[in-house]
C-alpha cells in the first residue's frame, strides 16, 4: 500500500482522505442543488486546468529535448532532427504548442506513443478493460470485506474479534504491495503452481468464450487476492470507526428497547447511519486505487494502463507518461466530484442547512 | 510532623524568568501527562522498543558489518545461495551476504522516511499555519492547493517526477515529500481554526501581540501534539512509498536500500530461482518498521486526540 488511501490510522479524522462534502457549502448558508452542482463542477474543472498546466510544465519545460530521448541510439543530422522538430511541432513557439496540446487532450488527440508508434488513444482503449477488470474486482471485494469485517469489528469492540482482525489488517496494510505480490507469486505460483506466474491469458487456451473467460478468471486471481489484501484494511479501520461513533446513540437503545435482537440492531439500525459517511471516503480512496493497481499489474505482468505506464518511464515514452499522469489524475478528481454529488442525494443534511 | 514539606521553586530574579520558568515547568508536567498516558498502551510501547531496536541497528550498521560487504566484486559467496554459515540468509546474485545488504539497507530505508517527514510536515505545518491564521485570499489559494495535492495518485505524481527529474537521493527524498505534505496541512489548519476562536487569543490580541507571536506563542505549541501524532504515521507512508519508487527502478542507483534490493531481485529472477532467501529478510524488514511506526503513530494518536480515548489498542 502507498501513501494514500485511507488509512487505518484508528478513528483518526475519516475525512483526512479529501475535503469533507458539504461543508462548504454549509459555510455559505442555504442552497440550491445548482448551486452546489455549480461550486463543485468549478472547482473539479479548476483541479483539471490544473493538472493539464502542471503536466505541460514537467513533462515540456521540466524535461530535456525529446529529440535527444527519441533518437538516442543512432546518430542523427541536424536536418532530420529539425524534420522531427517539425513532425512533432516543436518548433513552435511554447504558447502555441501549449495551446494544441490542450485542445489535443480535450479532443482525446493524445499524440502517438513513442515506443509503440501508435496513436496513444488507441492504446488507452486496449488496455482499460484490464485495468478495471482488476481494480474493480478487486476494489469490491477490498470494500465488501473490509465494511463486513468492519462493522463486527467495531460492534464489539475490544473484543477477540475486533483485536484480532485489526492487527491482521495493520499487518497486511504494512505490508509493501510489490513484495506481498511477489511473495504470493512465489508461494502459490511457483511452489504449488496453482496459479499461473504472471499475464492475463495463456496463448494454447482455445478462443472460444467460455475457456477464455475462465482462463482470465484463473489469472486474476493472484493479483486481485494481492491487491484487496493490502487495501482491505483501510477500509475495515474506516467502518469500523463509523460504526464507533453510532454505538452510543440513543435510536440504538430504541431499537433494543423494541425487542430486536443484537444482529437486528446492528444491522437495521447501526449499519445504514454508519454506512453514510464511508459512501464518500469509498469514492475518495480511488487515489489508492491507483497507485494500487499500478503496482499490482507491474508485479503480475499485467497487461493494464499501470504496466503501461511504468514500461514508459523506462523506454522513455514521455507522450504516454504525460497522458496516464493526465488520465491518472483526472479519473481521481472526478471521483471526488462524483463523491460529492452523490452526498447530495444520500445526505439530506446537506439541503436542508 | 517531621517530614519536610518540598523546598519552594526558588525565587525567579525577574518577572520575565518567572514567566519563562512557570511555561516550561507546565511543559514539563504535560509532557509527563502525556507519556504516561502513551505508557499505558501496549502496542505503542511494543512500536517503541522495535523501533529502538532497528535504530540502534541501523546505526550500528558500519560496526556490525563492513561497508565492503555491499561492493559487487569483493563478494565472496556463489550465485543466489541459500542460508549457510557462512551466510545465515544466503546471497544475492552476484554472491553478496543479503544479511549485510539488509542491515545496510535499513540506514538508507530510514533516513529518506524520516528526512521526507520532516520537510512534509515542516512545509504541512508552515502552510496549515500561515492559512489558518491569515485566511483571506492566501488562506483560499493554499487550501485549493493542498486539496488539489491530496485528491492528485501520490505515486503516479511521484513517478511522474522523478522520471523527469532523474533518480537521486535528494530527488527522491523531494518527490515524497512534495506528495505527502497536504493531509498535515489539512489538519494543522483545522486546529489552527479552533485555536485561534480560544478566548486566550483575543487576549493576545488584544494586548497588541502581532501575528508572528500569535502563531509561534499560542498557536503552534497547541498544534504540535497533533504534527507529532501525524508525523509518526506519514513516516511509514513515506517509507513504503521509497521502497515502491525504489522497486520500479527509479531510487538512486548508488546506494542500498530495502527496495532497491528488491529491485535488483525482481530483475535477476529471484522468484523464479525461488530464491525466498532473497525476497524474505528486505520485505520483512519494511513490513516491521512500518508497522512499528503505525503502532507508535497510534499510540500518541490515541494520547493527543480524546475523541480515541479508551480504544484499544
Amino acid at each position: 500500500m502507498t501513501a494514500d488511501g485511507p488509512t487505518p490510522a484508528g478513528g483518526a479524522p475519516a475525512p483526512s482522505a479529501g475535503r469533507r462534502p458539504g461543508s462548504a457549502a454549509r459555510e455559505r448558508g442555504s442552497s440550491g442543488f445548482g448551486r452546489y452542482l455549480f461550486k463543485h463542477v468549478s472547482g473539479a474543472a479548476v483541479s483539471l486546468l490544473l493538472v493539464l498546466f502542471s503536466s505541460f510544465f514537467i513533462f515540456r519545460l521540466i524535461a530535456g529535448d525529446p529529440i535527444d530521448q527519441l533518437t538516442k541510439e543512432r546518430p542523427v543530422s541536424p536536418e532530420e532532427r529539425a524534420a522531427l522538430r517539425a513532425e512533432l511541432g516543436l518548433d513552435r513557439p511554447m504558447w502555441q504548442q501549449f495551446w494544441d496540446y490542450i485542445t489535443g487532450t480535450l479532443t482525446m488527440d493524445l499524440g502517438d506513443s513513442f515506443q509503440y508508434r501508435r496513436p496513444i488513444f488507441d492504446l488507452i482503449v486496449e488496455r482499460l478493460p484490464a485495468t478495471i477488470l482488476l481494480s474493480g474486482t478487486g476494489m469490491v471485494l477490498a470494500v465488501l470485506l473490509g465494511f463486513w469485517i468492519g462493522t463486527r469489528s467495531g460492534w464489539k469492540q475490544g473484543s477477540r474479534f475486533d483485536r484480532g482482525h485489526v492487527a491482521t489488517g495493520l499487518l497486511l496494510y504494512s505490508a509493501p504491495t510489490f513484495w506481498l505480490g511477489m511473495i504470493v507469486i512465489l508461494v502459490f505460483a511457483r511452489y504449488l503452481g496453482l496459479f499461473p506466474v504472471n499475464g492475463m491469458r495463456s496463448p494454447s487456451t482455445p478462443p472460444e468464450f467460455w475457456p477464455q473467460a475462465l482462463d482470465i478468471a484463473h489469472h486474476l486471481v493472484l493479483p486481485v487476492l494481492t491487491y484487496t489484501a493490502v487495501v482491505y484494511a483501510g477500509y475495515l479501520m474506516i467502518m469500523r470507526s463509523s460504526i464507533l461513533d453510532e454505538i452510543g446513540n440513543d435510536y440504538l437503545t430504541t431499537a433494543r428497547a423494541k425487542g430486536l435482537r443484537d444482529d437486528q440492531v446492528r444491522d437495521r439500525h447501526a449499519v445504514p447511519n454508519a454506512l453514510l459517511p464511508t459512501v464518500t471516503l469509498v469514492f475518495l480512496a480511488i487515489g489508492g486505487v491507483v497507485n494500487g493497481s499500478i503496482v499490482t499489474e507491474t508485479v503480475f505482468s499485467w497487461p493494464g494502463l499501470g504496466s503501461l505506464f511504468v514500461q514508459a518511464i523506462f523506454y522513455p515514452d514521455r507522450p504516454v507518461l504525460q497522458a496516464l499522469f493526465v488520465l491518472f489524475s483526472a479519473s481521481t478528481i472526478l471521483a471526488v466530484l462524483a463523491a460529492e454529488v452523490l452526498y447530495w442525494f444520500i445526505d439530506p443534511r446537506i439541503r436542508k442547512s | 510532623m517531621t517530614a519536610s514539606p518540598t523546598p519552594p521553586p526558588p525565587l525567579a530574579a525577574s518577572p520575565r524568568r518567572a514567566r519563562r520558568q512557570l511555561a516550561r515547568s507546565r511543559r514539563r508536567q504535560s509532557f509527563l501527562r502525556s507519556w504516561a498516558a502513551y505508557r499505558a498502551q501496549r502496542t505503542g510501547m511494543i512500536g517503541l522498543v522495535l523501533l529502538g531496536v532497528i535504530v540502534v541497528l541501523a546505526l550500528a550498521a558500519p560496526v556490525l558489518v563492513d561497508e565492503s560487504a555491499l561492493s559487487v566484486t569483493q563478494a565472496t559467496g556463489g550465485r543466489m545461495e541459500p542460508p549457510s554459515a557462512a551466510f545465515p540468509l544466503g546471497t544475492d546474485e552476484v554472491g553478496r551476504s543479503i544479511l549485510a545488504l539488509t542491515l545496510w539497507g535499513s540506514r538508507l530505508s530510514l533516513l529518506i522516511g524520516l528526512t521526507a517527514t520532516v520537510v512534509a510536515i515542516v512545509i504541512g505545518t508552515t502552510v496549515g499555519v500561515t492559512s489558518g491564521h491569515v485566511g483571506g485570499w492566501y488562506g483560499w489559494f493554499a487550501l485549493r492547493i493542498s486539496d488539489w495535492f491530496m485528491v492528485l495518485p501520490s505515486l503516479v505524481v511521484a513517478i511522474a517526477l522523478l522520471a523527469v527529474l532523474g533518480r537521486s537521493m535528494g530527488t527522491t527524498i523531494a518527490v515524497i515529500a512534495l506528495v505527502s505534505w497536504s493531509g498535515t496541512t489539512r489538519l494543522v489548519r483545522a486546529q489552527t481554526l479552533t485555536v485561534q476562536s480560544r478566548p486566550y487569543l483575543e487576549r493576545a490580541r488584544a494586548l497588541g501581540a502581532g501575528h508572528w507571536h500569535q502563531m509561534t506563542k499560542h498557536i503552534l505549541p497547541n498544534v504540535l501534539p497533533l504534527v507529532l501524532a501525524s508525523a509518526t504515521l506519514l513516516v511509514p507512508s513515506a517509507i513504503l512509498m521509497e521502497s515502491s519508487l525504489a522497486w520500479l527502478g527509479l531510487g538512486d542507483p548508488n546506494v542500498v536500500s530495502w527496495g532497491s534490493i528488491l529491485n535488483r531481485a525482481s530483475d535477476n529472477g529471484a522468484v523464479s530461482a525461488h530464491a525466498w532467501w532473497y525476497l524474505l529478510p528486505p520485505g520483512l524488514a519494511i513490513l516491521i518498521v512500518v508497522l512499528a511506526f503505525m503502532m507508535c503513530g497510534r499510540a500518541l494518536e490515541a494520547v493527543f486526540n480524546p475523541r480515541l480515548r479508551g480504544e484499544p489498542s
